[in-house]
């Protein structure tokens, strides 16, 4: 297998307060390959966004600290960029979709306009060129009568329109990854799958792999190659896609799935793990699950799990289900 | 009841077109201003004073001026306003251009109502350059607080600053050698961390040099606290005894001891601004700081700018105008309003016209900038809109 396109390694963010340091994300590696979807999934808090932040570096420094042996990108260590280099690849190489598309456009400008910002920034393009360019790119993500919608400003868009629109302002410079932070949880279930359809269909046609960070399953499912699943900043369990819900091995995961509501368990109440994320600064000693876990046994408390290979690039962090 | 009623036109152009009506928030806004009736009546005089004075620098300057404000006719002095002139006395060419003195004559005999047109020019440029230059150094402050606020200076500017100012003195003093040698140690320094900054992104800074001192933020708004503690009046004319009076000069001043409350404003804006999804968004398509600050940041904390100006150019207009009348303004022979004012009140008594119309020139002016003001804030505030 050819070298991923980005290699996440041991990645690590703490954000130091005055008297704390919250451990957001500890020690985290994942591989997105050309042409992939790879999903993180967690609950809220588990330290998703800010590994995506991360690889950006998009992190506010101080409070923030990233630590970790390096984030790889086509061979080269973003950590170890200036922030002109850096400049360079973000937008251009490394896009990203925001979570709300009702915050993440400007108020002031036209949509068309701020297209345009996103592609000036990084190329040189004559005005005729740069409104065809709009045109199609508006086209491309499904918006209807494009000429018109350049000059709307975006409280004029319904927000699935909107996302349309932060979609393809991160698909301007034709980059090599989007990362996309929860970009279907502020909308409605309908354009919701629409927007998960657009995506793959963008991906479908060019060779662009997508980082996709969510907390919903069932876009999981959907759409994703590989998933990794996160809690309290750890990777819990990693695998493809069919693997991870077919035979999940962690008490997280399993946890997690036992959640989803099913045809099958009709009328009964959704299960669901008791407890709630522990506090990055907080976390439990051995196993950061263990607290929540069914299965906790005594060496849970003191010791922190290692992955284990299930192989088929199957890993997950239970010494306990380890047998399955 | 028929189904028909209920038809929905499956056009393509009903699928295609669902947006709102195009309401910007310019529209929005002027329709509340103009249901403000004070506002628009301030808007009204606000443009029939910038034609006056657009008109007046016209009709008064130049070679043979239609008005001239300098014409001295000591047989024709303190008429009152609207007399005749005795065109008998005069020599041609000296009798006014209406055929009246609009606003009478002074005690040199000139014609009011052409010194009160050249003031009038001087008031509004005062007003605006002032207010021009005060809302640039309020927002370029106010901006770099609110947005770069929380990165800290260390020890090591602070000393470069220190080497730096102490080389430019020893330039002055002429002690060349020491001078060149403390100048080029900081640019080297400067650029020496400009370079390595790059390389040390990741690592935390350590050492004495790399100690935080205080935060950007601190230093430009203890430095706000500071020029505010003065009272401005006496600041300015402390300033305008130094240098040399001139129009200018004026402006410079007024507008280098106004941009506190503008810089307050854009920080304050920018604070709030900053967390926004759009900034983190723009960071993301890898724009660079200084064009997400004046670019995608500016023009969302404009609006409270825009009405500290308005209100900001009365005040100037009624600074230049003490100025002026307190002998520190615009030197004479050129007319103000100010020193229109001060010229007449030796003779309020015999010639009242030559206080009260200066006077009610500039209350008028600065009454109308406040309301325009306030009527502008009132439009723009998205708190006041609902109740509208």
């Amino acid at each position: 297998m050819n070298s991923p396109l980005l290699s996440v390694q041991d990645l690590k963010v703490h954000f130091r307060g005055r008297n704390t340091l919250a451990r957001a994300v500890d020690g985290v590696s994942f591989d997105i390959r050309k042409g992939e979807t790879v999903c993180l999934v967690g609950e809220s808090g588990c330290g998703k966004t800010v590994s995506a932040l991360t690889i950006l570096d998009l992190i506010p420094k101080p409070p923030g600290e990233v630590m970790g042996d390096g984030v790889l990108f086509k061979g080269t260590d973003l950590l170890n960029l200036s922030e002109p280099e850096m400049r360079k690849i973000r937008g251009k190489q490394i896009a990203m979709v925001f979570q709300e598309p009702l915050t993440s456009l400007n108020p002031v400008f036209t949509i068309g306009d701020q297209i345009q910002e996103a592609i000036l920034v990084h190329e040189a393009v004559s005005p005729n060129d740069l409104r065809r360019r709009c045109i199609r790119l508006l086209r491309d993500v499904g918006i209807p009568s494009p000429q018109e919608r350049l000059k709307d400003y975006p409280h004029q868009l319904s927000g699935g329109q909107r996302q349309r629109v932060m979609i393809a302002m991160a698909l301007a410079c034709g980059p090599d990854l989007v990362i996309a932070d929860e970009p279907t949880t502020a909308l409605d279930v309908t354009v919701q799958a629409q927007i998960l359809n657009l995506m793959q269909s963008i991906q479908d046609s060019s060779e662009m792999s997508v980082l996709y960070i969510t907390h919903d399953l069932g876009v999981v499912a959907n759409i994703a190659d590989r998933v990794y699943v996160m809690y309290a900043g750890i990777i819990v369990e990693q695998g493809t896609t069919e693997e991870i819900f077919s035979r999940p091995r962690h008490p997280y995961t399993k946890g997690l799935l036992a959640s989803l509501p099913s045809r099958s368990r009709r009328g009964e109440r959704l299960h669901s793990i008791p407890g709630t994320v522990p506090n990055p600064a907080y976390k439990p000693s051995g196993c950061p699950f263990h607290p929540r876990c069914p299965m906790a046994v005594d060496a849970c408390r003191s010791r922190f799990p290692e992955m284990i290979d299930h192989r088929g690039g199957h890993l997950s962090r239970c010494p306990v289900t380890q047998d399955g | 009841m028929s189904n028909t009623q209920y038809a929905i036109p499956l056009t393509k152009q009903g699928l295609e077109a669902p947006s709102a009506p195009p309401k910007t928030r310019m529209k929005e806004a002027w329709e509340l201003f103009r249901k403000n009736r004070l506002a628009i009546i301030g808007l009204l005089i606000f443009v029939l004073f910038l034609l006056t004075a657009v008109s007046g620098v016209i009709l008064t300057s130049g070679h043979d001026p239609v008005f001239d404000p300098a014409m001295v006719r000591l047989q024709e002095k303190l008429l009152p306003p609207l007399t005749r002139p005795h065109l008998e006395a005069l020599q041609p060419g000296q009798a006014p251009a209406l055929g009246i003195y609009v606003f009478g004559t002074d005690d040199l005999g000139r014609d009011v109502f052409a010194r009160m047109l050249q003031g009038a020019w001087v008031s509004l440029t005062v007003g605006f350059v002032a207010v021009g230059i005060s809302v640039l150094v309020g927002i370029f402050l106010g901006g770099i607080a609110g947005y770069f606020g929380q990165e800290s200076i260390c020890l090591d500017h602070i000393l470069t600053v220190l080497i730096l100012s102490v080389g430019a003195i020893f330039l002055l003093m002429g002690w060349i050698g020491p001078g060149a040698a403390c100048t080029a140690a900081g640019c080297i320094y400067i650029w020496l961390s400009l370079f390595s900054r790059s390389r040390l992104r990741q690592s935390p800074r350590k050492g004495i040099l790399r100690m935080r001192a205080v935060s950007v933020d601190t230093v430009i708004m203890r430095m706000v606290d500071i020029m505010l503690c003065f009272p401005s009046f006496f600041l300015i004319l402390t300033v305008v005894a130094l240098v040399p009076a001139s129009m200018y000069n004026i402006m410079i001043v007024i507008g280098l001891t106004s941009w506190m409350g503008t810089a307050r404003f854009v920080r304050a804006e920018f604070l709030s601004l900053r967390e926004q999804d759009f900034v983190t968004a723009a960071k993301a398509l890898g724009v660079g700081n200084f064009r997400i600050i004046f670019r995608h940041m500016m023009p969302n904390a404009v609006a409270p700018v825009l009405v500290s100006a308005t209100i900001g150019i009365a005040t100037a207009i009624l600074t230049e105008a003490g100025l002026s009348f307190l002998g520190f303004g615009v030197p004479p022979p050129h007319a103000t309003w100010g020193n229109i004012l001060s010229d007449g009140k030796r003779f309020i008594f015999d010639a009242p016209w030559l206080t009260f119309i200066p006077g009610v020139a500039i209350l008028i002016v600065v009454l109308c900038f406040n309301l325009f003001g306030e009527g502008l804030r009132d439009a723009m505030n998205p708190k006041l809109r609902e109740r509208a």
